[in-house]
């Protein structure tokens, strides 16, 4: 008897010590986001207080002289994600359209694991690859093309001219859209296909066609997914630093708008400059882009959580 | 023309449309797959294992960047992965409806897509900052803190799938709840872990940002985690990036080594979640 109570306080405290320290490795997750926040912060401090808010609309970044503005970084970094996305969000829309409708069921499959595999792919294959294959070839035989025919247009047309060097923010941006479009069309896909059968059947049978159904019953009930994925698209090319590291070009100085400009954006400067970094103030301004970087990041992934979380509530609670 | 008529013309050119974004999407990957492919295999060979990477047109292989990458990855999971369990047995078996659970897990969500380099710029100032130089551990540091979001969450939805009538049995049995936990639950969601886990290694292996400003890079053969240690992404960057053919040959068979490795494991991890479900 006195053994068996012996026991059941002993499991009582094992309960007590697995609870807590399951609890204490939750919160250490929970604390490592205001951490990395936190030590940004006091990385970034002397950057912040020198340049305040100076810091994020100057255009020259000069170590030497210890003057830096993240201008050009960060509109960088905002070009070649919106590119990526202008380009990535219809073809993912097509793939995830062709892998739910379309496709063979047989080939449903494979294609799926296929899309998924890509997606797996570390992006120094995408960044090697666009630097030593696909940039010659661009630089040769695509920006001429896009110089002759969209560069003709009346204002946009200024963003598709001068030299095809191959590197710049529109390869940073191809390059990006390429990486991306795994990513958002598994996204899409998988939110496709949480669509009830029941409401895809209705529409056929009113007789809508397979684009009808899609684009009229099959999009506005996964309207909140879509966005979502599509966010979580941009989180990834915002953040992304080998495969604009290689293409971007690497240039702190920036006097066209052309797209076919070398350019920087705020992973390709701390990838380039940090281990370097001369200074304190040069490594403390490079932290601060950092924490810039990460700001624009959480609060848009904040906002694809939310939707995809919304999108999941319709679906019903399972337990 | 007719209604009908227009409505099947619209059909038709969006399912077109649909079709060639299929092609084109596969088209970019499977050249992409191609180059590494081809000019990966040219570059492998035996000494690409045993010798060290040389410096620029003399002959040498890739073994100290290989098993730089090798310890740190492995010491990154073998740290990352038991947080990442714990935490997520936590927010499975414990936290469901608490603040506490619910903050966690999304605040985990937003990690796990957080940019791999702020996590490199956090381990900088944490350790490299007050260690004064770049290493092996601030590398495994920052790999650990990318594995452990990747762990908790397949280690929370695995442990979901658990039928609750299989905790309930235990309890019935009269089982402390860590001994249900521990060699129940956990031990019914094995396979799905363990997928959550190879998939963790398969995102290290290949990434980069987050050395860049620990581990950074060694040309010689070191084993000292107190020193800046070689690894193949770090190596791939430098040579790729460089004018020099040879160096450049390298850099594709790495990048055919990591490319292959991370496809390896993805599949495996598939392949083990399967069979466990098949059965």
């Amino acid at each position: 008897m006195v053994d068996m109570q012996r026991k059941i306080v002993r499991l009582g405290l094992g309960d007590w010590v697995f609870f807590n320290l399951t609890r204490l490795f939750a919160l250490i997750t929970l604390l490592l986001l205001g951490g990395i926040i936190a030590s940004l912060f006091v990385g970034a401090w002397p950057a912040i207080i020198k340049f305040g808010t100076r810091f994020l609309f100057d255009t020259e970044w000069n170590p030497p002289m210890d003057t830096f503005g993240a201008a050009i970084p960060i509109y960088g970094t905002l070009v070649t994600a919106a590119i990526a996305l202008i380009i990535a969000v219809p073809i993912s829309f097509g793939i995830a359209l062709f892998l739910t409708e379309l496709s063979p069921v047989w080939l449903r499959r494979p294609l799926g694991i296929a899309i998924e595999l890509l997606a797996a792919i570390p992006s120094i294959v995408y960044g090697m690859w666009g630097l030593l294959v696909f940039s010659p070839v661009f630089a040769e035989h695509i920006q001429p093309l896009l110089t002759a025919t969209l560069g003709k247009l009346p204002v946009l047309g200024r963003l598709f001219q001068g030299a095809p060097m191959g590197i710049g923010l529109l390869c940073a941006g191809i390059i990006l859209a390429i990486m991306i479009i795994p990513f958002i069309a598994a996204v899409m896909r998988d939110v496709f296909q949480v669509t009830p059968a029941m409401l895809k059947e209705s529409a056929y049978g009113l007789g809508g066609t397979t684009w009808e159904v899609v684009w009229n019953v099959v999009l506005p009930y996964t309207k909140a997914g879509v966005i979502g994925g599509v966010m979580l698209g941009l989180g990834r090319a915002l953040g992304e630093t080998m495969a604009v590291t290689f293409v971007i070009g690497n240039s702190n100085f920036l006097d066209s708008v052309s797209l076919y400009a070398p350019g920087n954006s705020i992973p390709s400067a701390l990838a380039n400059e940090f281990a370097e970094a001369s200074s304190g103030l040069h490594t403390a301004a490079l932290i601060e882009l950092g924490l810039v970087l990460f700001l624009i990041t959480l609060a848009v992934l904040v906002f694809s959580k939310v939707l995809l979380q919304r999108l999941a509530r319709q679906e019903g609670v399972k337990t | 023309m007719t209604l009908a008529q227009r409505r099947r013309l619209i059909n038709r050119i969006a399912l077109s449309l649909s079709m060639a974004a299929m092609a084109c999407g596969l088209f970019w990957l499977s050249w992409i797959l191609w180059t590494t492919l081809s000019l990966g295999l040219g570059g492998l060979s035996p000494e690409l294992f045993i010798r060290m990477t040389p410096p620029p047109g003399e002959a040498g292989g890739l073994a100290n960047a290989i098993a730089g990458s090798a310890i740190m990855v492995g010491l990154a999971t073998l740290v990352g992965t038991p947080v990442g369990v714990m935490a997520g047995v936590y927010l499975a078996e414990y936290g469901r409806r608490g603040w506490l659970g619910r903050t966690t897990l999304f605040i985990n969500d937003l990690l796990l897509s957080a940019p791999s380099i702020i996590i490199g710029l956090f381990v900088y100032t944490l350790v490299v900052a007050n260690m004064g130089n770049f290493s092996g551990a601030a590398g495994v540091v920052a790999l650990a803190l990318i594995v452990v979001p990747v762990v908790i969450r397949t280690t929370e939805n695995m442990l979901r799938l658990v039928p609750a009538t299989l905790r309930e049995a235990a309890f019935a049995l009269g089982a402390p709840k860590w001994i249900v936990i521990t060699r129940v639950t956990l031990r019914a969601s094995l396979a799905g872990v363990m997928t959550g886990v190879l998939l963790a290694v398969a995102r290290i292996a290949g990434e980069t940002a987050p050395l860049l400003f620990t581990a950074l890079s060694n040309q010689f053969w070191s084993l000292d985690l107190g020193k800046p240690m070689a690894n193949l992404p770090m190596t791939i960057f430098k040579f790729a990036m460089s004018p020099f053919a040879d160096w450049q040959r390298l850099a594709w068979a790495g990048v055919f080594l990591i490319t292959l490795g991370v496809l390896m494991l993805n599949i495996l991890a598939r392949v083990a979640f399967r069979e466990k479900h098949k059965s």
